[in-house]
């Protein structure tokens, strides 16, 4: 049973509350660094490090942080540990570091890890806490990386930076720009709801045909 | 209870009935287009069939995907994604790749038209949507323009309509320069009488000024359009550039050139005219034509691109909500100050 609960509290972050194509928070980094698989991998890492690290802190202090200052005391939290994530990033890949540049500063400002504190991590024990911040930062991840890699492959033809058409073919320019993020993930949204709409239509049938039967 | 000849026949409004409806607007724009499109097929020979009917094609592949299935018939037969994958190919340079051509219509119609809920639902016009969407995303194809078919028969095909699917066309055969890209690159002057007949490089439709105006004439003679837009258009081209003419003649077009280069004509009389993304009002199209012009000029004169009758008119599409607004007439019986 408890097993069961915290199997729950990780998928429902991957896929049925997926924080960008379902709940379409952290938009910034998604349309900002997802011009290339590699970046969006970084971004995604340093976003499931912070994500899983605050939610740990806030979860264990939630009954110590006061309820009138609570969101100051989150993004102390959340801010410490992007200083983490950003000069880990400098130390290790200098050049990924480069290219997210102001976005790694600005994971503090992603509503999805503040929303995940102020929403669950603050009212739940830790082992839940940890598995569903988990959970949303896996979705988050996924989300960047199928951005990313859709984006890199019809933009440069290439899927982590390894050229997959050869030399003849023709990038898709706006891909890599940001009106290729917007088209990108909207494309993804439109499948998401479109598949949504799909099991809607098919649950009610079943539903009708049970009650018929 | 249907009796064949009853004594009373009741009716309910609307009793005047208007012979005019969508597909029958659709077509008649269609066979406004066809002398612009054979003289397409005249100069540029089976490429431009092939461009065509590539760009037709994607646009009617994205109407049928995208319609409701049991609308699908219906939403096929008002001939608007015909019309907009032929206004697209018009505005395509010759030697583009087919699946370019093909994706712009399929992106024309899925982006420009189906997402915002189907025909007079959209904002900006589908096929210029479809054009915008590929500039941005091949630079270099939608910019490379072949000389016109002299010499060369109606079957030979330009090698770059033939690149593979996400292929390039690949660095072959000669280029040649549109008028508006010579006058401002090289300060060439292109005679007017090759302007108005079409011996000019550039894309299929833009090629020959009159048979465009005899179009244009056609469809104003069946009421299909208003008539201000393409009025205000190309008199403010008309006005902005004898203007700039007089100031320096030597570095600016004469007021002529400016309205038969390009795809100012195609843009103003077909494009900018679409009855879902102009203006109802008559005095909003008046505004809505003087915007373009003055854009098509700014864009041509001081931007850094030869053209831009495709910006102006999709800016202006921008702004015609805004401009609808504005322009309501005042409603019978009641006070200026009243509103």
């Amino acid at each position: 049973m408890k097993k069961n609960e915290s199997y729950e509290e990780f998928v429902k972050g991957v896929w049925r509350d997926n924080p960008v194509f379902v709940q379409v928070l952290g938009m910034c980094p998604m349309l900002a660094v997802t011009n290339s698989a590699i970046n969006a991998i970084a971004m995604g890492l340093a976003t499931f490090f912070v994500l899983v690290g605050s939610s740990i802190l806030v979860s264990s202090f939630r009954h110590w942080i006061p309820k009138q200052v609570r969101i100051s005391c989150f993004i102390i939290i959340i801010a410490t540990f992007v200083t983490i994530a950003d000069y880990t990033l400098l130390a290790l890949v200098p050049k990924v570091h480069k290219e997210l540049g102001a976005f790694i500063p600005l994971i503090v400002a992603n509503c999805l890890i503040l929303g995940r504190q102020e929403a669950f991590a603050s009212r739940y024990p830790t082992r839940l806490a940890v598995f569903d911040a988990m959970g949303m930062a896996a979705g988050f991840l996924l989300a960047l990386f199928s951005l990313g890699a859709v984006r890199e492959i019809l933009g440069d033809g290439a899927l982590f930076g390894v050229k997959l058409f050869g030399e003849n073919f023709e990038p898709w320019v706006i891909m890599i720009l940001p009106p290729g993020g917007f088209l990108t993930l909207g494309v993804i949204l439109l499948f998401f709801n479109w598949f949504k709409y799909k099991k809607d239509e098919f649950l009610a049938e079943v539903a009708e045909a049970e009650r018929s039967s | 209870m249907k009796r064949k000849d009853p004594d009373l026949l009741l009716f309910h409004a609307p009793l005047l009935r208007q012979g005019m409806t969508t597909p029958k607007a659709m077509r008649d724009v269609l066979y406004a287009l066809a002398p612009a499109t054979l003289a397409s097929l005249w100069f540029f020979g089976l490429s431009a069939a092939l461009i065509l009917g590539a760009c037709i094609a994607g646009a009617v592949a994205a109407e049928w995907l995208f319609a409701q299935r049991e609308a699908r018939g219906e939403s096929l037969r008002d001939a608007s994604g015909i019309l907009t994958g032929l206004l697209l190919g018009l505005t395509l340079p010759p030697g583009l790749p087919l699946w370019m051509a093909f994706l712009g219509g399929f992106v024309g119609i899925s982006l420009g038209k189906a997402i915002w809920g189907g025909l007079g639902h959209n904002l900006f016009n589908p096929a210029l949507l479809g054009r915008a969407f590929l500039l941005a995303t091949f630079p270099i194809a939608m910019t490379t323009w072949v000389p016109i078919n002299v010499d060369g028969g109606f079957l030979d095909v330009y090698p770059g309509n033939l690149a593979l699917p996400f292929m390039q066309a690949g660095a072959d055969g000669v280029t040649a320069a549109t008028p508006l890209g010579m006058m401002k690159f090289e300060h060439t002057v292109t005679p007017l009488a090759d302007l108005a007949f079409g011996k000019v490089s550039g894309s299929l439709g833009e090629t020959s000024g009159l048979l465009l105006l005899l179009g244009g004439i056609f469809l104003w003679l069946r009421r299909d359009l208003d008539w201000r837009i393409p009025v205000s258009i190309l008199l403010t081209v008309l006005v902005f550039s004898a203007a700039l003419s007089m100031v320096d003649a030597a570095r600016f077009p004469t007021p002529l050139f400016s309205v038969f280069s390009g795809g100012l004509l195609l843009g103003a009389i077909y494009m900018a005219t679409d009855p879902v993304t102009s203006p109802i009002t008559p005095k909003g199209a008046w505004i809505f034509g003087t915007g373009t012009g003055v854009l098509v000029m700014l864009i041509r004169v001081f931007g850094g691109l030869p053209e831009g009758v495709m910006y102006a008119i999709l800016l202006m599409n921008a702004a015609t909500p805004l401009i609808d607004r504005y322009t309501q007439p005042r409603v019978f019986g009641r006070g200026a100050e009243s509103k």
